[in-house]
C-alpha cells in the first residue's frame, strides 16, 4: 500500500500549482536541508526530466529554495523564497540537464557551507509524495511501497540494535532495512521501511538514540 | 490488522454491516494507522476544509497566473449566474464555478489543498461548497464529505493511480470528480451502495481522459476539466439518488481506469509532448511563456 493516509488523499495543503512539480519540490528541499543540520551557505541545484523542461512555470525552483529554507509544502514564503534566501545569505544556482533520469521529476541537491557540504538526489512521486534515491554517494534503494526513514550514525556496536528496539517498543514493524557506511567506524546509514506511518515522535526517540546524528523522513 | 478495506467491495459491505457512513469508516481507519486521536484526525480535516474555503473565496475574488494563461473564469460564471439566464442551472453551475475559482488559485501559486492532486484540486471543494446551500450541512458533515471522499480516493491510489504522469486526467480529475460523487450522495442521505454506484457512473464517463497540459503547466486545459468534472459529479450523484446503477462494479471501473492509464502513450501523460500541448496555439504559448523556440521534447 502506497497511500496510507486519508491526508494522502485530502492533502497536503500546499502552495500551487502542482503537488509534484511544486510540493514535492519543496519537501525535497526540506529533507536535504534536515539531513545537513543547519542553514547552508550555498546550493547547487541539478534538475532532469519533467523538472527541467517545466520548472519555471511550476515554481520547482522556488519550492525547492523554500524547503533549503525549511519551509513546509504550505508556507506561503515559497512565493518569495528567493528574496528570503538572500536575506539570510544562501547563495544558489539551479542547472538544467538533458541527461535522461530514471524517475520524470529528479532533483539532485549539493549544499554546503564552510564546515561541510552534503549531495543528496530526491524524486517526486506524485500527489506531493517524494523519495531520497542518493545520499553522499549511497544510492539508497526503497522498495517504494513503504513509509521510509533514513538514520545517519556513528559506526559502533548496537546502534541498529538501539534503533530497531527504539521502534518495536513503539509498535512498529520493520519492513526492509539496509545498513551501509563507507569506513569502519566512520559514518554510517540506516534505510528502514516500516509498515505504519512515521510520526513526529518515532523520529524524536531515535534522534535522542546514543551515537545517531541525524534522522529524517525519506518517503512519507 | 490496520487496514480496514482495500476496495471499493469491502469498504461498503463494512459500511452496511456496521450500519455507519463511510465518512465513519475512514475516520476509523485514519485513526488505527496513524495513532492518532479521532480529535486530531478531525482537526486535521478541518484545517484542509478552512484552506478550501479560503480558496474559493479567493478565486471568486479573480486570480490570474502569472503565465496569463488562465484565471477570471470563476467571476464570469458568477456574473452569468446572477443574470438568472443559466440554462443547466444555478447549483451546477455554482459547483462549476467554485470548482474554477479553486483552480484558478491554485495556477497564481496560491494556497489549496490538494484532491487528490493540486491540478484536480478544484473539483472536491466546489461541489462541496455548492451543494452545501441546498442541503444545509453541519460543519460536521462537511468534515465527513472529505472523508468519504478520501475513503474512495484511497481505493483507487493504491488500486490504480491517482497521478496524470502515471495514468493520465482520468486518474486525476477522473478520480477527483468520482470522489465528490460519492460524497455528495452521503451528504444528500443516499446508501452507501448509491456513493459506490454514483463514483462508478461518474469515474466511467472519465476514462481515458489524456493529461496534456500547454506548457506542461498545470493551468489549460487543467482548470476547465476541474470545472466538467464538478459538473459530472453532481449529474452522478443525481443519477445514483434517483436509483440509477452501474452494471460494471466499482472496483472493475477502478481496475479499467488503471489499466487503460498504463496503456497510454507517454506523449498523454504530462509530458506536455501530445494532446493539446502539441497543438499549434499549444507550442506557441510554450514558445511564449518560456521565452524560447518550442521545445522538441519532455523527458517522460
Amino acid at each position: 500500500m502506497k497511500f496510507r493516509s486519508v491526508f494522502d488523499i485530502i492533502g497536503p495543503v500546499m502552495v500551487g500549482p502542482s503537488s509534484s512539480h511544486t510540493a514535492g519540490a519543496a519537501r525535497i528541499g526540506r529533507v536535504a536541508r534536515t539531513l545537513f543540520g543547519r542553514q547552508p551557505d550555498w546550493a547547487e541545484i541539478r534538475l532532469y526530466g519533467s523538472f527541467a523542461e517545466t520548472y519555471k512555470g511550476h515554481g520547482t525552483d522556488v519550492a525547492i529554495i523554500g524547503g533549503l529554507l525549511d519551509y513546509d509544502t504550505d508556507d506561503e514564503r515559497i512565493r518569495t523564497a528567493f528574496a528570503e534566501a538572500e536575506q539570510v545569505g544562501l547563495r544558489f544556482e539551479f542547472i538544467t540537464e538533458s541527461e535522461e533520469p530514471d524517475h520524470p521529476n529528479t532533483a539532485k541537491i549539493r549544499i554546503g557551507d564552510a564546515d561541510g557540504e552534503m549531495e543528496l538526489t530526491g524524486i517526486s512521486i506524485g500527489g506531493g509524495k517524494m523519495e531520497v534515491t542518493e545520499l553522499n554517494g549511497f544510492t539508497l534503494r526503497l522498495t517504494g511501497h513503504y513509509p521510509a526513514l533514513l538514520i545517519v550514525h556513528h559506526d559502533r556496536p548496537g546502534v541498529i540494535a538501539g534503533v530497531a528496539n527504539a521502534l518495536a517498543a513503539d509498535g512498529i514493524n520493520i519492513a526492509h532495512m539496509e545498513c551501509g557506511r563507507k569506513e569502519k567506524g566512520e559514518m554510517a546509514l540506516m534505510v528502514i521501511e516500516v509498515d505504519q506511518i512515521i510520526t513526529d515522535s518515532m523520529i524524536r526517540l531515535i534522534t535522542d538514540l546514543d551515537n545517531v546524528t541525524q534522522v529524517s523522513i525519506l518517503a512519507d | 490488522m490496520d487496514i480496514l478495506f482495500s476496495t471499493v467491495k469491502e469498504l461498503v459491505g463494512l459500511a452496511e454491516e456496521t450500519g455507519r457512513p463511510i465518512s465513519e469508516i475512514m475516520i476509523e481507519q485514519e485513526m488505527r494507522i496513524t495513532k492518532r486521536s479521532r480529535e486530531e484526525v478531525i482537526g486535521q480535516m478541518e484545517r484542509n476544509l478552512e484552506v478550501m474555503e479560503e480558496a474559493v473565496e479567493k478565486g471568486l475574488e479573480g486570480v490570474s497566473s502569472t503565465s496569463g494563461l488562465t484565471g477570471g473564469d470563476a467571476v464570469l460564471l458568477q456574473t452569468y449566474i446572477k443574470s438568472g439566464k443559466s440554462l443547466s442551472g444555478n447549483l451546477l453551475l455554482d459547483a462549476v464555478s467554485k470548482a474554477v475559482a479553486t483552480n484558478e488559485v491554485n495556477a497564481a501559486m496560491g494556497m489549496i489543498c490538494a484532491t487528490p492532486t493540486a491540478g484536480a484540486a478544484g473539483i472536491v471543494p466546489g461541489t462541496l461548497f455548492a451543494v452545501k446551500d441546498k442541503l444545509n450541512p453541519t460543519r460536521e458533515q462537511m468534515i465527513n464529505f472529505l472523508f468519504t471522499s478520501g475513503a474512495f480516493g484511497f481505493v483507487v491510489a493504491n488500486n490504480a493511480s491517482i497521478s496524470g504522469a502515471a495514468g493520465g486526467c482520468q486518474a486525476e480529475t477522473g478520480s477527483a470528480a468520482s470522489m465528490a460523487a460519492a460524497a455528495i450522495v452521503e451528504m444528500a442521505g443516499g446508501t452507501p451502495q448509491q456513493s459506490a454506484e454514483a463514483f462508478s457512473i461518474v469515474m466511467k464517463n472519465m476514462l481515458g481522459l489524456v493529461c496534456d497540459p500547454v506548457a506542461g503547466l498545470v493551468e489549460v486545459p487543467c482548470v476547465k476539466r476541474n470545472a466538467m468534472g464538478a459538473a459530472k459529479a453532481l449529474v452522478g450523484a443525481d443519477m445514483a439518488l434517483a436509483g440509477v446503477t452501474s452494471v460494471i462494479p466499482t472496483d472493475e471501473v477502478i481496475e479499467a481506469m488503471h489499466r487503460i492509464g498504463r496503456s497510454m502513450p507517454s506523449a498523454l501523460r504530462e509530458t506536455a509532448k501530445g494532446g493539446l500541448a502539441a497543438t499549434p496555439t499549444g507550442k506557441r504559448l510554450e514558445a511564449e511563456i518560456f521565452g524560447k523556440k518550442a521545445k522538441e521534447s519532455v523527458v517522460d
